[in-house]
């Protein structure tokens, strides 16, 4: 195998977890079962979705600062419409994508800042949350608790899910014709456009898939939790924003991965769990989770470094 | 005269503000004006003073965004208020320690932005993870009250008006003059419209960032220190809304979120409107869940109108 620029960007990543897993399983070797992995990454599932939906926007040089507020109002309409009236939820789900679909679209034509459009929307996707629950409650559907605790031979479901997902992704933004067309609109917009395809819709089709995986990411969590709040992903907008950074994703330029995405994810959780396991206060997790990025990020530049020499060489 | 006036960015957060006032007084047949002003201002203080900071990061240009400011102001807060332990002597040494963690947190800001070469918003999001660390671990749960003498100082009035918005207004007024009469701003404003211009030009593109990361973490931990005073003690989430509401009260300001073209007197207007539309929706009786969308209804709606008035600039 020929290594690019792109293969060492996702090294990085893939060592820091690695990393991260040996230190577990040399701390805690029970960890290293069928149980345990699945124990060390289920809440991983909703993350890894939601840093993929993130993915999706970075992917167009934008920004959602709402992705943590969408996912605890999906996760709301589960608990609730979905589980009592499915078609209604399904109904309002639909919407919710269609309404980030329009989003891209406004935000293009009127060429706003995503980050202010996306924070005005996330006051409103929380406030629907509130109003659909007002208190945390609800029930998860039995299919998504039984889709979520199913018990698949050789690995734990959070690894297949895993693994699905970042297969499934990366057909979407590397293999499909879609997926060219928005990283291109990331890369140079002008281009897209001069080659005659429409930016507006491939930046629509971008937020929706953004909103398709907000969904997903709501979805799973519910599955997990069995009940939602519409406080309960707050923190998934910028721990998505750092899982998409953490796997090789630019803000400029359309340079993003699927693999890496779900692989950041997984990262910041581990990173958050892998104390606990040094006995450490859960007081330093959140501060962990800083420390990986850092040190992911400076172990990066080294090795763009050397990626720059190699290259000068030549 | 009123052409100059009506082409200024800022004047659209003061109409809606006095608009929403005027709203929301009608509700009450005018009874409730002076206390709902009073309320006002004290609480778009803190709105305002974290503002001020973000306007100053914003000006830099496309991807400045200062994601630590809650951290920072947690960390301040809680720090300042253990070391001071409700003693009144010690109240000049919290603030010291406050603004001296402000200080620190701009520079470990920028030395991530510049050792990492990563983008400011990841590098202010990552030290925002350690600061928060920090506070949960200096804090252990604990509600210290703060000392008595500037409990009373942050909750009091001089002639009817708001101790806060008196030191928010004086913070104000340095900012006015270091973004329009210093140096400094025109700098800072150039570095935002066009950072290799800026370069070519022989800024010291370096230090006027750094600076500007400083002084937006010293606002931050200096509202901070304000605010647990004012709130009668440091909460882990205390910080929490600012995030939002900082960038917000730039914005809707009428400041570029682009950069290099920002406004002082919007951010008071915005602020003013952010909190007084929450209080014309509880007067009306509206919910926490229509709050919250009506909030970012009007979010939108000013960012939209805002392109309306200037369709020629390009895009962020």
């Amino acid at each position: 195998m020929r290594i690019t620029a792109d293969t060492i960007r996702l090294a990085v990543p893939i060592i820091a977890l690695v990393a991260l897993l040996c230190g577990v399983f040399w701390l805690q070797p029970r960890a290293m079962s069928y149980n345990g992995l699945n124990l060390l990454f289920n809440l991983a599932v909703p993350i890894a979705l939601a840093t993929l939906a993130q993915m999706f926007i970075i992917a167009v040089n934008d920004l959602d600062l709402s992705m943590g507020a969408f996912v605890g109002f999906v996760a709301c309409v589960t608990a609730t419409f979905l589980n009592d009236t499915p078609l209604l939820g399904a109904l309002i789900l639909l919407a919710a994508i269609a309404v980030y679909a329009v989003l891209g679209v406004v935000i293009h034509l009127r060429a706003l800042p995503s980050i202010v459009v996306t924070l005005g929307m996330s006051f409103v996707w929380l406030g629907l949350a509130v109003l659909i629950l007002p208190a945390p409650g609800g029930a998860a559907p039995p299919w998504i608790r039984s889709l979520m605790t199913v018990k698949p031979p050789l690995l734990p479901m959070a690894i297949v899910a895993s693994l699905l997902i970042a297969f499934v992704a990366h057909l979407i933004i590397a293999r499909s014709s879609l997926g060219v067309l928005i990283r291109g609109v990331g890369g140079n917009e002008r281009s897209v456009a001069r080659a005659g395809w429409s930016v507006v819709a491939t930046r629509a089709a971008a937020y929706a898939l953004a909103g398709f995986f907000g969904v997903l990411a709501g979805m799973a969590l519910v599955g997990l939790t069995t009940s939602a709040d519409a406080n309960i992903a707050l923190r998934y907008t910028l721990l998505s924003i750092a899982g998409v950074i953490l796997g090789g994703g630019e803000f400029i330029g359309g340079r993003v991965s699927a693999i890496g995405a779900v692989i950041g994810a997984l990262t910041l959780t581990l990173a958050g769990s892998f104390l606990s396991f040094l006995r450490l206060p859960s007081d330093f997790q959140i501060g962990a989770q800083g420390a990986i990025l850092i040190l992911v990020l400076a172990l990066r530049l080294g090795l763009d470094a050397m990626e720059r020499r190699t290259k000068g060489r030549r | 005269m009123i052409g100059a006036l009506i082409r200024k960015p800022w004047l659209w957060a003061w109409i809606a503000a006095l608009a929403v006032f005027a709203v929301t007084i009608a509700a009450t047949a005018g009874a409730s004006a002076p206390g709902l002003a009073k309320a006002a201002f004290t609480f778009a203080a803190f709105s305002v003073i974290v503002g001020l900071g973000q306007m100053f990061v914003i000006t830099l240009g496309p991807g400045n965004i200062d994601l630590s400011i809650p951290a920072t102001m947690t960390l301040a807060g809680t720090v300042a208020l253990k070391l001071m332990a409700t003693q009144p002597g010690m109240v000049l040494l919290g603030l010291a320690v406050a603004l001296a963690i402000g200080v620190g947190v701009g520079i470990l800001n920028y030395a991530l932005i510049k050792a990492l070469r990563i983008p400011p918003i990841i590098a202010t999001l990552a030290s925002s993870f350690l600061l928060q660390s920090a506070a949960i671990w200096t804090n252990r749960g604990l509600r210290i009250k703060p000392p008595e003498s500037i409990a009373d100082f942050t909750t009091g009035t001089v002639f009817g008006i708001p101790n806060m918005a008196l030191v928010a207004l004086g913070l104000t007024i340095l900012a006015w003059v270091l973004l329009n009469l210093a140096a400094y701003g025109r700098r800072i404003s150039a570095i935002g419209q066009n950072l290799p211009a800026a370069r070519r030009a022989g800024l010291p593109v370096d230090g006027l960032r750094l600076g500007t990361y400083v002084l937006c973490a010293t606002f931050a931990a200096l509202c901070g220190f304000l605010l647990s005073c004012f709130s009668g003690g440091a909460a882990l989430n205390m910080g929490a809304e600012y995030l939002l509401i900082s960038i917000a009260v730039v914005v809707i300001g009428g400041s570029s979120v682009a950069g290099g073209n920002s406004n002082v007197p919007g951010i008071w207007g915005a602020a003013l409107f952010l909190f007084l539309v929450v209080s014309m929706l509880n007067t009306y009786g509206f919910g926490a869940g229509p709050r919250l969308i009506l909030t970012g209804v009007i979010i939108i709606a000013v960012i939209l109108a805002a392109s309306a008035r200037g369709k020629a600039g390009t895009r962020g």
